[in-house]
């Protein structure tokens, strides 16, 4: 009896499509987080440090020093303050005035002569180890260009052994907008997969319509995929509207296959519905349904996903751990198709796992809606 | 009135944790999440996976190259033999660099001249790409003075010496697993108030409270009383595992951080409750915690500076509780700051706390027709 199971499960998926529109919170869950988080993101977020405030002090004036300090206001990276002493320099880096302090010392000119001596030093509020580094690196490369063109200009010859040419892949000017908007997408689609459907059940349970849902003549089935595909439908809206902003908006390249996209965004949806699905059949409660879906989603894909932090960089225990995290897969498949392109190597075994994971989700999610019932 | 604020608070704890579940997740996950969390989030690269292309095979290469076996932070991947393996180990991010030594690099180099080393790097995570990029260079310029120095030609002058002051070896971690404090006050107080109250006007309790002789001040107090003890309790309980299991040194005084986490919850309880009474039904009130909490996250300086975010986003930063949390927390921990340097962070959480538990309490009394 096919357009039986059919007209029952048309029945299921307008009632559902009915509730979502009765509160629009589901709407806004799929639309307008996705839209907020990502212009926020887009825009605010960034570990491109530009205009850095540092503080130089200069002890003894002189042209070499001046020419110096020119090299530091004409780079982009350094909005630089000038300090007549130390005790005012570590006076301005301590009340976080700067981010850090090169000091030229009285005999600047003559240390820039001899070979072993550092002629200047440079402290750094080490707090945020990481824009710490960065700034290093960033005086670093300040510092060895104006030294260059200053033993040009008074013709002197040094060796320079080895020169190092680097190239950068995929993102040659290391915007990092580049490679957070593909990891954004990723948490906002788990976010949104797994609020729109982890209060679904524990509502109904709570207020008794699901026994009166199961006596009727559907199946668990039916009941699963009439809560799935209208949420499903609504999550792929969010995603199809934040990938058109990554490109158009924030002018991210995609260098993929959209069809690949396409495939590996719905598996990754499917997953993140079934993990709602399933924190919602297991708590059965609204209120501890919500408080799961706090703690599971957000901040371990923030976190665990290798979205920001690398995790082939984590200790061992916890790279397995980032296993059960199914951003992960998405953020490696997303990072690829967007500023690599299909790297099948990559996109398959990924893609797998996620086929995995999602089947695990929603077949749990059906054999324990079965066994909760008797 | 005590009493009946005091009745009013039990009432509100064992609503909360005669479930033997939410006894369980309000405390335990956090703390497992700190664990994990706290071992994962951190830029330092330590292991990073590399492929050499050795095209030249004399001794001043395998000098150059055993300098990078023997760095901690870089780990030997491949040993490549032909020119489209690199795009290929690159491609499958097995490796993320690949250090490429022309023909004739030692014999160019011992004749004189300057010898090319190419390194091609992965730059689909921009972060990583730098950093690896400046580890590179800081072992080629070794290599270049000893390679001067040996002999006995004129070099470039020694490059810099960097101090990093409160974090001597700038280990992110202790950057990191201090913000995790504020992650984690923030979310466990939002998951207790922002849904408390919603979850009373969906089942209609809510409605009988306001028929009590209760006023909606004390009511108001009673509901953010578990939000508060909790919130405190667990910060508490974070505070200590970082101090002790994470080492991060703690150079400040207690009195400063329990001040600092005594206005942050404050702040964190005040918006839970606004999310809660701006509720109709619980999934509004889930939508509303996640509407504040990630931004919230985002614009906080937890991970990406705020002086990198432009102008219009860095005003937007000064209404986020949490910003002003994590200076106090970072300060007090790493730099020992009293209250003379933090003041100007405490202050405007005291004005978010009141403002917000103010519109709480309002909102109670108004949003019941």
């Amino acid at each position: 009896m096919p357009t039986l199971v059919s007209s029952r499960l048309i029945g299921l998926l307008r009632k559902e499509s009915l509730q979502i529109l009765r509160d629009p919170s589901s709407i806004a869950i799929a639309f307008v987080l996705p839209v907020l988080l990502l212009l926020l993101f887009g825009y605010g977020v960034s570990l491109d440090s530009k205009h850095v405030k540092v503080g130089i002090v200069v002890e003894q004036p002189g042209s070499e020093a001046r020419s110096f300090v020119a090299a530091f206001q004409q780079s982009v990276y350094f909005e630089p303050h000038l300090y007549p002493t130390l005790q005012a320099g570590r006076a301005a880096l301590r009340a976080s005035e700067v981010k850090g302090i090169l000091v030229l010392p009285a005999d600047f000119a003559q240390r820039l002569k001899g070979d072993r001596d550092a002629p200047i030093q440079v402290i750094v509020n080490g707090v945020d180890a990481n824009s710490a580094r960065l700034l290093e690196g960033y005086v670093q490369g300040v510092w060895t260009t104006w030294l260059q063109r200053e033993l040009q200009a008074r013709q002197i010859q040094v060796a320079q052994p080895v020169e190092p040419q680097t190239r950068i892949w995929f993102n040659p000017e290391l915007e990092s907008r580049n490679y957070l908007v593909p990891g954004l997408l990723v948490v906002n689609m788990t976010l949104v997969g797994a609020l729109l459907t982890a209060l679904v059940f524990a509502r109904e349970w709570e207020r008794g319509t699901l026994e009166a849902l199961m006596v009727t003549p559907v199946t668990i089935g039916e009941i699963l995929i009439g809560k799935l595909l209208p949420y499903f439908v609504l999550g792929m809206g969010g995603m199809v509207l934040s990938v058109l902003m990554a490109l158009f908006l924030f002018g991210v390249p995609m260098r993929g296959s959209l069809w690949v996209l396409g495939i590996c965004s719905t598996l990754f949806l499917l997953t993140a519905l079934g993990m709602g699905l399933l924190i919602s059949i297991v708590t059965r409660n609204q209120f501890v349904a919500g408080m799961v879906a706090i703690l599971a989603t957000f901040l371990p894909a923030f976190l665990l996903s290798g979205f920001l932090f690398d995790i082939g960089s984590m200790p061992v225990v916890v790279q397995v751990v980032t296993h059960v995290v199914a951003a992960r897969y998405f953020v490696t498949i997303l990072q690829s198709l967007f500023l690599a392109g299909d790297v099948w190597s990559l996109i398959l075994p990924n893609a797998a796992a996620l086929v995995l994971m999602a089947g695990f989700f929603l077949g749990l999610s059906r054999r324990l809606l079965r066994k909760r019932l008797e | 009135m005590f009493a009946r604020i005091l009745a009013l608070t039990i009432k509100e704890l064992l609503a909360l944790f005669k479930d033997k579940r939410s006894r369980f997740i309000v405390v335990i996950p956090p703390l497992i999440q700190l664990l994990i969390f706290g071992y994962a989030a951190s830029f330092d690269l330590n292991h990073i996976p590399y492929a050499v292309y050795d095209r030249d095979g004399g001794y001043a290469a395998r000098d150059l190259l055993a300098r990078f076996e023997g760095a901690p932070s870089f780990d030997l991947a491949r040993r490549i033999q032909r020119q489209d393996e690199i795009a290929e180990v690159i491609d499958t991010r097995d490796c993320l660099l690949v250090i490429q030594v022309p023909p004739r690099f030692t014999a160019d180099l011992v004749s004189g001249q300057t010898a090319p080393v190419q390194i091609l790097i992965d730059g689909r995570n921009s972060n990583s790409a730098q950093i690896a990029q400046n580890y590179v260079a800081r072992i080629v310029t070794g290599f270049n003075q000893d390679w001067v120095f040996a002999r006995g030609l004129q070099g470039m002058p020694v490059s810099l010496v960097t101090r990093a002051w409160y974090n001597p070896n700038l280990e992110s971690r202790w950057f990191f697993v201090s913000g995790l404090v504020g992650l984690l006050t923030l979310v466990v107080t939002m998951m207790v108030t922002a849904l408390s109250v919603a979850r009373e006007r969906e089942q209609g309790t809510f409605d009988q409270l306001l028929v009590t002789p209760l006023r909606p001040v004390e009511i108001l107090i009673g509901k953010s009383m578990p939000g508060i003890l909790i919130g405190v309790f667990e910060a508490s309980l974070v505070v200590i595992l970082a101090v002790f299991w994470f080492k991060v040194p703690l150079m400040g005084e207690l009195a400063v951080l329990y001040t600092g986490i005594l206005l942050f919850v404050f702040a964190a309880v005040g918006v839970g409750l606004m999310i809660s009474s701006l509720a109709a039904t619980l999934q509004q009130a889930l939508l509303g915690a996640f509407l504040f909490l990630v931004p919230a996250v985002i614009l906080s300086g937890f991970a990406t500076p705020i002086d990198n975010m432009p102008p219009a986003v860095q005003m937007l930063t000064l209404v986020d509780p949490l910003r002003y949390y994590l200076v106090i927390l970072r300060s007090v921990f790493l730099e020992g700051a009293g209250f003379g340097l933090l003041a100007q962070q405490m202050w405007p959480l005291a004005i978010i706390a009141a403002v917000t538990l103010a519109a709480a309490g309002w909102l109670f009394r108004h949003r019941m027709s």
